[in-house]
């Protein structure tokens, strides 16, 4: 009979074998005051512990489960520095007006994440730590990326100004349109809606969300219509267009044979579903744009499911940054005015993340906890998209500024007159907006004449403010900034 | 066909023109005029006037350029453009003469 090699000690552990506190003495987890260094990652977690919990435990529980920890102790911790590996939490601020709840800030050594892979440190920021018992619920509210782990990857593919020389736009926004109905179109037909939306003055047309390569309308045949219908609105307009075309599908291998063929056919843009095919994709996808000259724009389908709840998941704002650290050149934002979920003031806080060259700071970011520095990587515009209309345009332009991407998509393809006339209705409306604008009129305060003086030489503006005057969408958000209680 | 910026409103009167180049100048953006006599959308580089107006800030002055290069260039396309250094790139372009 053998013996097995380990039968024990006489009953005397061989190390401090059991559960601990995460944040008891000795450990790293809970160490408020503690300086973090240039190159840790730094994240801001909105922490809300089970009763009888305490917010230190929760926290440290945070720092230890999202870096080196796990539930106990194991006894191969002892082959590891546990200080050059513990994430720690340095700093703990109450939430105005929600006393159940507290901001924790946690410092994570750079060694803890792979150079170049957002998938990495995700599997670690918001990996198993979510799910953790004794929390209640927690959220992710910013991450900050120090310089050495920035530049570990690529960003846009091309950026803002790249794309304003590229597609030869400049001193306004740019425009564009979802082209409707979502689903059930043929190809030629669709490339009819295409067409009439971009000779009418559109700069942009956009694939929705979840047209990819349906029975209706197979992908190859909607690349080369559209791309007829492009090619047709720039010969007769004189100006360059280009429309979204989706290459979200069901493996990368498609997505490749995809871009590779909008490519062929003289496509200056493609799309994709960043959140739906996963970082990993979605980053393979921006280093192909930026090796063959293609800009990306960036679809957020399902970024609702993650950063709706106030007290749980992932906030926008951290999604968004990811977005312009792997890289596309332009992200849909809120639109502020429009039908879709989006605090006011956050939405312009992560406008202004988006588009910030050098370094994007806090007090003009309302919402984000860090400063982030963006060394030389460019910005992205933001796409406001969602129920807006001719009406919307002057505060639009006084909310966003030039670097951004209106998408009137029911606000173009409703036009009583037809889509041509709609885009010529919102094309006119921006162009009086902005030449008012250079002209130091005060755009909230005179929209109103801006508009109405506008709509006096076309009528298909004129037909687009009668037909949607009345139409707001004026609903609380449900995930707003806190406001500070005095 | 159409050019780009502002070219969905009428036409800018002189002194409509004025007011927008005043907005450049106070960006501190440089200002250059181009023209071409057949504008097509594969057509980045349309003929300079000169070089970009580098040294001057005043209306009157890049009013009077516009139409230098409108007087020399009957049958062209003229258009002014802005540069800011900031943003190491071009800005700004908008048609203000058709043949």
């Amino acid at each position: 009979m053998s013996k097995t090699k380990s039968d024990g000690n006489n009953g005397k552990a061989l190390f401090d074998a059991g559960v601990k506190e995460y944040s008891a003495e000795g450990r790293y987890y809970y160490d408020i005051g503690y300086k973090p260094t240039e190159t840790q990652v730094l994240a801001a977690f909105r922490v809300t512990p089970q009763e009888g919990v305490s917010f230190e435990e929760a926290a440290a529980a945070v720092a230890a489960e999202s870096s080196f920890s796990t539930w106990t102790t194991v006894w191969s911790d002892y082959l590891v520095d546990a200080s050059r590996y513990s994430a720690r939490t340095y700093e703990m601020k109450p939430v105005p007006g929600h006393p159940d709840q507290m901001m924790a800030y946690i410092a994570y050594p750079l060694d803890l994440f792979e150079e170049g892979s957002m998938g990495n440190l995700m599997s670690s920021l918001v990996g198993n730590v979510f799910g953790f018992k004794p929390l209640r619920a927690l959220r992710l509210e910013d991450i900050y990326f120090p310089p050495a782990l920035l530049s570990t990857f690529q960003g846009p593919p091309h950026g803002i100004q790249v794309e304003r020389d590229r597609m030869d736009k400049y001193g306004r926004p740019l425009l564009g349109a979802t082209m409707k109905p979502k689903l059930g179109l043929s190809a030629k037909n669709y490339g009819r809606v295409v067409y009439e939306a971009l000779r009418g003055g559109l700069d942009f047309t956009k694939d929705d969300e979840n047209i990819t390569s349906q029975p209706f309308m197979r992908w190859r045949d909607r690349f080369e219509f559209v791309m007829e219908a492009v090619n047709q609105a720039e010969a007769e307009t004189g100006e360059r267009k280009g429309h979204y075309l989706n290459v979200t599908s069901g493996d990368m291998e498609e997505m490749y044979r995809r871009a590779e063929l909008a490519k062929e056919l003289g496509s200056r843009i493609i799309m994709v579903d960043y959140l739906i095919v996963g970082f990993t994709a979605f980053t393979s996808l921006s280093k192909w744009c930026r090796r063959n000259g293609m800009l990306l724009h960036a679809h957020r389908a399902m970024h609702s499911v993650i950063d709706r709840q106030p007290n749980h998941g992932v906030n926008w704002r951290v999604l968004a940054k990811m977005c312009r650290i792997v890289g596309a050149d332009h992200l849909h934002n809120g639109t502020v005015v429009g039908k879709l979920e989006g605090d006011r003031a956050s939405t312009i806080g992560i406008n202004e993340m988006m588009r910030a060259t050098n370094i994007a700071k806090v007090e003009n970011c309302p919402g984000h906890h860090f400063d982030q520095p963006w060394l030389s990587m460019p910005g992205m515009l933001p796409v406001a998209s969602g129920g807006i209309h001719v009406w919307h345009m002057p505060e639009l332009v006084s909310i966003f500024g030039d670097d951004v991407i209106l998408q009137f998509g029911g606000g173009t393809v409703g036009h009583p007159w037809g889509s041509a006339a709609g885009a010529t209705a919102n094309r006119v409306a921006l162009e009086a907006v902005v030449q008012a604008r250079n002209e130091g009129r005060n755009l909230l305060a005179e929209g109103t004449d801006i508009l109405k003086s506008a709509a006096k030489h076309s009528g298909e503006l004129r037909a687009a403010m009668e037909t949607w005057k009345d139409i707001t969408f004026n609903y609380e958000s449900v995930d707003a900034l806190e406001k500070p209680t005095a | 066909m159409k050019t780009e910026t502002f070219s969905y409103l009428p036409t800018f009167t002189n002194e409509q023109i004025e007011k927008q180049v005043q907005y450049f100048l106070n960006n501190n953006w440089v200002i250059g005029i181009e023209y071409t006599p057949q504008p097509n959308p594969s057509l980045a580089f349309w003929d300079w006037w000169k070089l970009p107006l580098f040294n001057m800030r005043a209306v009157g002055e890049i009013m009077s350029e516009i139409e230098a290069c409108k007087a020399a260039n009957a049958n062209c396309y003229v258009r002014i453009t802005s540069y800011d250094n900031a943003r190491q790139s071009q800005v700004m372009s908008f048609v203000v003469h058709r043949p």
